[in-house]
């Protein structure tokens, strides 16, 4: 039976062209095209997403109730975290993940191409679940992306829609990561070792361990929040003797190796870029590699610190703070590495390099603010804050999506063949960059003075701070606007990229040539 | 491909899959083990004591005065009022006490009901044994009816010097709604 299927995929490869039109996405299994569908699946969630921040911000813009009623307010900012973190960022990465990963290795494609094709239409599925989770009577989630229960436990038909996308998110999820860790083993160019893989391979490779450690997790807590909304079982019901604080223990236990799979393909992507325009290798390769091992590993011991209010003895509350600040060591040493690359190199700023050297400042600045939460007493009064919120846009947005970007931009040449508008991309930096800062910057300070987070009014010694933010809000989606016209302008046309478009950069990605051929490394490269 | 190296990728993701199973379980065994490390540690107000009951040959410490409060409230769905006798009480660790609380159903059906005890400060849950109490039982009230429900309990001698306050608090829920199952321990 699997030597029937394997014969037959040789069979269709060599033998046929592709399929054109609609079915060639749809049947594809080629890294690229699902690549292609990844990357855009996750722009057009970011700006669903977005948009749900707009109208967040129009509500937050004054004081009192303008727009939205608390219970919709609420369904605003429990879907636009879900929809960024499992329908915006996850997938990008994983469509980087498909279109590089394969070309900086030198293999033809993934191990398991038709896995691959699964993995991303189950995404459609889970989102079209919960965008349509809006629409059902009583509305979306709006109890926080974390789903805590009581809440989650009384919410409606929209809950269990939202159990079960997060639910096919996680298989698409565990599937890709599978296919990945297989992919990186079993496929590299002969003379590749482990320790000669690009940085970006590395960190992906960590990444899918974390996936398919912490998706399951997350898939057991889901199912006992199912089993007991609906099969009388009572794991989170404190009337059946259950505690609600179990589930954030085994969500949190998930949700922070979560955090790191949402930014150590960041750093993959940091540590290409920086040394291309820095023309100079990565500084300490194989000390990025142990840190980002480390941040994996430690990971799984900090959970929580999300949860130091819950009620904990002392002797767990400091063991997660001190093992909660002692991830700073490794991410200290990446950011050090990345500082040291730059240091003394040719350096020029081109756009990718512009949002890679603003991620290496602006993340530092969230991971900082992240310290300041670690510390015990000092969380306790900012927990559930806007200090909060600053501090995880500060390593979502300008540590993960902004890596995307800089990363979407180091590589269009490459997926597109052509040259994108130089000046564009930089006005489209200047005013993300720019403008990000304008709004999120102030709500350290709206947090520090006490405004919870979560609620659609405020008290009025918050009004001036909040209508920055609002502000900056407003030209932050707007900006976004004109990433896409520039991607959408590389793709029809530019300057013709050669195949190596960047004079700084290494690696077998850039052998091929621009654009990058619908089959490439079927014949295996050697690496020396 | 080569079909060799497809049957190696393969072997690969089977062994990874057992990653993904062991990761499901560990999130399932949680619950276990979260429950049995909030009865040794007393977490959210949870302690076991049937093991140490049986040991107690407690002296009154005469010398010593603890004050305990009594605090109870009904969870939504249950159109019960429900309160303690008596608000506070001194009491010397190691004397047993008595106390109790009133439920009434102001509802128009008979309710079986289902009282979860928490006490704060947490790590005093360990010192604070419930001999008898109503939250061992299923409490089913007739429309209109109401009773009296007793506790007994004691301090234990050990509870540490910083402690001198305890609250004992009760939830009541709706156990006909909520289909519960009995699990609240002395």
């Amino acid at each position: 039976m699997s030597t029937a299927t394997a014969k037959h995929d040789d069979h269709g490869h060599d033998s046929h062209g592709h399929p054109t039109g609609l079915m060639r996405w749809v049947k594809s299994t080629n890294h690229k095209d699902i690549g292609t569908m990844y990357l855009w699946f996750s722009f057009t969630m970011f700006l669903f997403a977005g948009a749900m921040a707009m109208g967040i911000r129009a509500e937050l813009f004054q004081p009192g109730l303008q727009f939205f009623q608390p219970q919709v307010f609420n369904q605003l900012t429990t879907l636009h975290g879900l929809i960024m973190i499992f329908g915006a960022i996850m997938p990008a990465f994983v469509g980087f993940a498909n279109w590089q990963v394969p070309l900086m290795i030198g293999a033809p494609d993934m191990a398991f191409p038709r896995l691959n094709n699964m993995s991303f239409w189950l995404l459609i599925p889970a989102a079209l679940l919960l965008v349509a989770s809006i629409f059902v009577p009583g509305g979306a989630v709006a109890g926080g992306w974390t789903m805590y229960p009581p809440l989650a436990i009384q919410g409606g038909l929209s809950m269990d829609m939202s159990i079960f996308a997060l639910h096919i998110l996680g298989v698409s999820s565990i599937v890709g990561s599978i296919n990945i860790i297989t992919t990186i083993f079993n496929m590299r160019a002969p003379g590749m070792t482990l320790m000669k893989m690009p940085m970006f391979v590395w960190t992906w490779l960590i990444t899918a361990y974390l996936l398919i450690a912490a998706m399951p997790v997350l898939a057991g807590a889901l199912t006992m929040m199912i089993t007991d909304r609906h099969f009388g079982t009572h794991f989170f019901n404190a009337a059946g003797g259950g505690d609600p604080v179990l589930f954030q223990h085994v969500f949190w236990f998930f949700g922070h190796p979560e955090v790191y799979i949402m930014i150590l393909p960041a750093f993959g992507i940091l540590s290409t870029i920086i040394p291309t325009f820095s023309r100079k290798p990565l500084f300490g390769y194989a000390s990025m590699v142990y840190a980002t091992t480390a941040i994996a590993v430690l990971s799984f011991v900090v959970w929580a610190h999300h949860m130091f209010t819950t009620g904990m003895p002392v002797a767990g509350q400091l063991f997660f703070m001190y093992s909660t600040m002692l991830i700073s060591v490794p991410t200290g040493v990446k950011v050090f590495n990345w500082v040291a690359t730059m240091w003394k190199g040719s350096m020029t700023f081109e756009t990718p390099m512009l949002f890679a050297v603003a991620v290496v400042f602006l993340f530092t600045i969230g991971g900082l603010s992240g310290l300041v939460c670690a510390i015990l007493p000092v969380d306790i009064q900012v927990q559930d804050t806007y200090y909060v919120v600053a501090h995880f846009h500060y390593v979502l947005f300008s540590g993960a999506a902004m890596s995307i970007m800089g990363g979407v931009y180091y590589w269009l040449p490459k997926w597109t063949g052509h040259m994108y508008d130089e000046t564009l991309g930089k006005w489209h930096f200047w005013l993300t960059t720019i403008a990000f800062n304008v709004t999120f910057f102030p709500m350290h300070f709206t947090g520090l003075a006490g405004m919870p987070r979560r609620i659609p009014d405020y008290s009025q010694q918050f009004a001036e701070f909040n209508m920055i933010s609002s502000y900056g809000a407003f030209a932050l989606g707007l900006s976004q606007l004109l990433f896409l016209y520039v991607v959408i302008k590389c793709i029809k046309g530019g300057a013709k990229a050669p195949a190596s478009p960047w004079e700084g950069a290494h690696g077998l990605e850039w052998t091929v040539p621009s654009p990058a051929p619908f089959h490439t490394f079927e014949t295996p490269p050697v690496v020396k | 491909m080569k079909l060799q190296e497809v049957a190696l990728n393969k072997r690969l993701a089977w062994k990874l899959s057992l990653i993904v199973l062991a990761g499901l379980l560990f999130g399932f065994a949680i619950a276990p083990i979260y429950d049995v490390m909030c009865k040794k540690f007393a977490l959210n107000g949870r302690a076991d004591s049937s093991a140490t009951l049986m040991a107690s040959g407690q002296k009154i410490d005469k010398a010593r005065w603890v004050t305990v409060i009594f605090t109870g409230n009904t969870m939504p769905g249950l159109d019960w009022s429900f309160h303690p006798k008596q608000e506070t009480m001194r009491v010397h660790p190691g004397e047993m006490n008595l106390t109790t609380y009133v439920a009434k159903n102001n509802g128009e059906a008979g309710v079986m009901g289902v009282a979860v005890p928490s006490v704060t400060p947490e790590l005093a849950a360990l010192y604070f044994k419930k001999i008898e109490c109503f939250c061992f039982k299923q409490q089913t009230l007739k429309a209109g009816e109401s009773r009296e429900m007793p506790v007994l309990f004691y301090v234990k001698t050990d509870l540490p010097e910083d402690v001198n306050t305890v609250t004992l608090s009760y939830a009541f829920f709706n156990g006909t709604a909520n289909n519960v199952k009995l699990r609240a321990t002395n």
